[in-house]
């Protein structure tokens, strides 16, 4: 099976031999329903299991499945009339981020997102979802016309993180995420941002300043990618599972640590199997975000996300 | 004989006759620029003066545009009476207006007014090349700061078909300042929340295409368009290097940033409509 899964082969197995006893009785004149129940029902069971307890290393791999929902998928499943707008107005159209306006249900938004491609061609031309500092540039100027047009903000945030590229660094890449960092903390719009696939790192941070923060089930959010965080901390990429364990870089654990507001349910096994039933998951939540944030008028709004992200850090204060 | 190796040298030279050049015939027959093809004007015409082959977009005139855009009979125009000065005593700068004013039935190179797309009303400024290039001086600033104006008493939109060379040279330094005139008034009116939509054709250069062009909060084009502030052969000769074939072209700014998108000129009226509903104030909060 292509894409297959880790976790997921003794599911695979089992519904191998299944079908293969199926295509038996149809041929031939046994009658195996009874055994074929049994088998349907033991998978019933390891499903159960498998996907109640998914580690975090299984996630990532969710996270990651070549087929899992885009930006431009879940767009297309949430809004009517999406305009696409391109271009930074300074140096480049990034194919890495989308955005552009749309309708959702009957009213104009701004909608961005990271934009991987789905096959070869379409990950070169979109960099495999990893921006130069021109799709940054592009997505403050939308959030900034967004502001100007009393309009919403929605963000999908899924990147590997900001492209690490000679031509990034010349042009800028810390500037144009930091100055998207400050000057979304400023807007006077509501901004909702759902992680959707990888978060990774400041590439990921740099669309992710919003009023609320949600992520789907088996997205991860994190400083680092698993592999990074273990060829820098035991120099040896390949113990990136036992980096992923111990990272906390799953929606349960930033739920944990009060990063996000909602974890988004993910149809089982993944979004990818069904992205109808999940965009529908992902516009219940949104909706009801965008209830409540278009209550608030524009000081408190800044006002929420000043203290939101004033609220995050640990530590203890030392008595004298 | 050796000397039968080398050609002959043909002792004349074949001069197309002008009937030649112009191998079909005027008006019923057009010939397009870009793919060669000869189809019926009247064809083209149908389609928006765009090329039933290939696309090519063929230049059109602001009346044209005015009613593939506005829908019918709603067009109101302002301002139709200002007339240039000849501020600098340029010679023949008053007879050449004149001649062009004959010729288009224009007093400018700029058509302001207000009107509705698809129902939507909007304030909508069109330039048109074929007065003076489409140049820039007194007048044209001045009607288009106004048609800007009006668009921030009543709360419109504000739409803009550019074509132009740039500034006009018979008004020397005072249609420079045009640029500052426009921009200014764009600029109060944004702040003011007014939408502005800027949409360039072919050609858009020089002082018009660094102010009030470049200046929507959203920038469109029509394919294949040239856009650019210095012309080709200005930069060729300054960096002293040849210039890419599509340098300039609609496609090339938007692939260096410059271009919310390219929109044919069949897709136009459509857009434009969608984008200014979504504009529109109303409908209760989620």
């Amino acid at each position: 099976m292509v894409n297959e899964l880790e976790f997921e082969k003794p599911l695979n197995q089992l519904r191998e031999k299944i079908n293969e006893l199926k295509a038996f009785t149809t041929d031939s004149e046994v009658d195996l329903s009874e055994e074929i129940a049994k088998l349907e029902e033991r998978l019933t069971r390891l499903e159960e299991d498998i996907y109640s307890s998914i580690k975090p290393w299984d996630r990532v791999q969710l996270a990651r499945h070549p087929e899992r929902p885009t930006a431009l998928e879940y767009i297309e499943e949430l809004f009517e009339d999406f305009m696409e707008m391109h271009g930074d107005r300074l140096y480049g159209d990034d194919h890495a981020i989308v955005g552009g306006i749309a309708r959702y249900k009957g009213k104009a938004v701004t909608v961005i997102g990271h934009q991987r491609g789905k096959d070869t061609k379409e990950n070169i031309k979109r960099n495999f979802g990893m921006p130069h500092p021109e799709g940054y540039r592009k997505a403050l100027r939308l959030m900034k016309q967004a502001e100007k047009f009393k309009r919403p903000i929605i963000c999908f945030i899924d990147t590997k993180g900001a492209y690490p590229g000679k031509a990034a660094e010349e042009r800028g890449q810390s500037e144009a995420i930091a100055r998207n960092l400050f000057e979304m903390a400023g807007l006077t719009v509501p901004v909702i941002c759902i992680v959707i696939g990888e978060g990774g790192s400041g590439g990921a941070l740099a669309l992710g300043v919003g009023n609320h923060l949600h992520m789907l089930e088996n997205s991860t959010y994190s400083v680092i990618s698993p592999e990074g965080a273990a060829s820098i901390l035991w120099k040896d990429a390949s113990l990136a599972k036992q980096a992923a364990e111990s990272m906390k870089i799953t929606a349960p654990d930033l739920k944990g640590m009060g990063i996000i507001d909602e974890i988004i349910p993910e149809v089982r096994g993944g979004a990818h199997r069904d992205i109808k039933t999940q965009a529908k998951a992902i516009d219940q939540v949104l909706l009801r975000s965008l209830k409540e944030l278009s209550k608030m008028d524009e000081q408190s709004l800044v006002a929420q996300r000043y203290d939101k992200f004033q609220s995050i850090g640990e530590f203890t204060k030392e008595t004298v | 004989m050796l000397k039968d190796i080398f050609a002959k040298k043909k002792k004349y030279a074949t001069i197309p006759s002008e009937h030649d050049k112009n191998d079909v015939p005027e008006g019923i027959l057009t010939k397009c620029p870009k793919c060669k093809k000869i189809i019926y004007t009247k064809e083209i015409y149908k389609n928006h003066k765009v090329c039933l082959q290939c696309g090519y977009h063929h230049s059109m005139n602001a009346a044209e545009r005015i009613e593939c855009l506005a829908d019918e009979g709603s067009f109101q125009e302002f301002n139709q009476h200002l007339t240039s000065e000849n501020p600098l005593g340029f010679p023949d700068y008053l007879e050449k207006l004149e001649k062009d004013k004959k010729k288009t039935g224009l007093n400018e190179a700029v058509v302001t007014g207000v009107c509705t797309i698809d129902g939507h009303k909007t304030v909508l400024t069109i330039m048109d090349s074929t007065f003076r290039m489409g140049s820039m001086g007194s007048v044209v600033g001045e009607k288009i700061a106004d048609a800007v104006r009006v668009a921030e008493d009543q709360n419109l939109p504000f739409i803009i078909f550019t074509a132009s060379g740039g500034a006009r040279m018979q008004e020397g330094v005072l249609s420079l300042m045009q640029m500052a005139k426009t921009s200014i008034a764009l600029k109060r009116f944004s702040d003011k929340g007014g939408l502005i939509v800027s949409v360039m054709t072919h050609p858009t250069t020089g002082g018009v295409s660094a102010s009030f062009a470049s200046l929507g909060d959203y920038n469109f084009a029509e394919p294949g368009a040239l856009i650019g502030f210095a012309g080709r052969r200005i930069i060729e000769q300054t960096i002293r290097e040849k210039l890419p074939e599509d340098f300039q072209t609609a496609e090339f700014l938007m692939e260096h940033g410059q271009l919310d998108q390219v929109i044919s000129r069949l897709d136009m009226k459509q857009k434009l409509s969608v984008l200014l509903s979504m504009h529109e104030k109303g409908g209760e909060s989620w």
